[in-house]
């Protein structure tokens, strides 16, 4: 059988989520076996390949380049998973979103800066109104609540996913789990 | 149940999801539901406090009745045919826990409440894993004026269990909703800070019903506000009284 093709990226997130993958720990060599890493931040692909059986994607998304990433993701994925509060329910990146873009702005570069206070205006992509969560930008085809979901949570999506199942996520995690 | 009825009560029959059941006929459908095993959800009720129907978590189908009705706040009547559990039941109660959420600014991973919160586990037993509507993300306050406690506006659900308990058990009424709709809001006194009312005699009755991580102990980090659960108790020793 010919392996998996899965991704991962990391939009708004604090890489939590990524973490709790990487502490599969030793499960990690046994999916080795079944699964190819074609893009990941853990990886050193520059580019999001074309034909990827799944995609775990932490994070909101707050910024344009964020937009840009997760639609190229649903473009070239089957199953597209959002992995984690921030990507299920924008969850700690929202707090923001109450405030506005600009009051956010002028609190984290003006009044908080004691160097060069000034806005960025460039490299820096612009904050989106709002940090969404992933699904009111792109159609989700799993959500895996938890901040950040447990190891043996994403092993379990993984795994079924593997298998060819969907995976039940309730009965593994919830929201702020 | 009720300590005033000593007068006897007749004995209604009905049927919940098919199954013959009887009842005192001053019972609820939700009563009757638990007393029987029938898991009907509920947020804004509580053992002890006067159910107000303010969720509509516990809707039920009647036979007969074109509309849902609430079980927390209807009568059992004879040859009543209920169900708790049909497709239309689960889509609502989806909906309405999802409204919720979008309602107000829910982050459960910060809140003093995570892991404790009525809220937080009723949307995992629904299996509800991300929410369909958008999120209102409106701004609101957190009083921290009170000596102990602290209200976090952005996590209520407007259950008024802390309205009742304050009237109802504490005797103070300290707590009322003002506003309407979403734009709704728990307030003290005459909608000043908390810590400025002259009526809360500062007993925590309204932090320990708190379904959620609204009304908490200062001092508590994410994960760490539990509650008591002390109303069955006090309701017991005060019925024994009468
Ligand atoms: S503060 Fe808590 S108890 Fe009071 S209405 Fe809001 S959620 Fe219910
Ligand atoms: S429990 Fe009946 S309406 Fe809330």
């Amino acid at each position: 059988m010919s392996k998996a093709r899965i991704a991962t990226i990391w939009l708004d997130g604090c890489s939590g989520c990524h973490m709790s993958f990487l502490d599969m720990d030793e499960r990690l060599i046994e999916l080795a076996d079944k699964i190819e890493l074609v893009y990941s931040p853990l990886v050193d692909a520059k580019e999001y390949p074309e034909n990827v059986d799944v995609c775990l994607c932490e994070g909101a998304v707050s910024n344009e380049d964020d937009l840009k990433k997760i639609l190229k993701v649903r473009a070239r994925t089957k199953i597209l998973v959002s992995l984690g509060d921030c990507a299920v329910n924008s969850n700690v990146p929202s707090m923001r979103n109450p405030f506005g873009v600009e009051a956010v702005c002028h609190r984290a570069y003006i009044e908080n800066a004691q160097l060069n206070q000034q806005i960025p205006k460039q490299v820096i992509p612009p904050l989106l109104k709002n940090a969404r969560p992933i699904h009111e930008c792109v159609k989700v085809d799993v959500f895996v609540p938890g901040c950040p979901p447990s190891a043996d949570g994403i092993y379990y999506v993984v795994t079924e996913l593997l298998a060819g199942r969907m995976p039940d996520t309730a009965s593994k995690t919830r929201f702020g789990a | 149940m009720n300590p005033s009825a000593q007068k006897t009560l007749s004995v209604k029959t009905l049927q919940i999801n098919g199954k013959d059941v009887s009842a005192r006929e001053d019972q609820t459908i939700l009563d009757v539901a638990r007393e029987n095993g029938v898991f009907i959800p509920t947020l804004c009720n509580l053992d002890g406090l006067t159910p107000v129907g303010a969720c509509r978590l516990c809707l039920v189908e009647v036979k007969g009745s074109r509309r849902l009705l609430p079980a927390c706040i209807t009568q059992v009547q004879d040859n009543m045919e209920v169900s708790t559990n049909t497709e239309t039941l689960v889509k609502y109660r989806k909906m309405i826990l999802e409204l919720l959420f979008a309602e107000r600014n829910h982050v459960c991973s910060v809140c003093v409440s995570n892991g404790h919160c009525e809220l937080q586990a009723m949307a995992q037993k629904l299996g509800v894993d991300h929410i369909r509507y958008p999120y209102l993300y409106p701004k609101l306050a957190v009083d921290a004026s009170h000596d102990r406690f602290a209200v976090d506006h952005n996590r209520c659900i407007l259950c008024q269990r802390c309205v009742r308990v304050c009237d109802e058990i504490e005797g103070a009424h300290t707590w009322d909703v003002q506003g309407r709709g979403t734009a709704s809001l728990v307030i003290t006194d005459l909608n000043q800070p908390w810590g400025t009312s002259e009526s809360c005699t500062s007993c925590g009755k309204c932090v320990q019903v708190c379904p959620t991580g609204t009304l908490f102990e200062k001092g508590r980090a994410s994960g760490e506000m539990t509650k008591r659960e002390f109303l069955p108790y006090l309701t017991l020793m005060r019925e024994e009284r009468v």
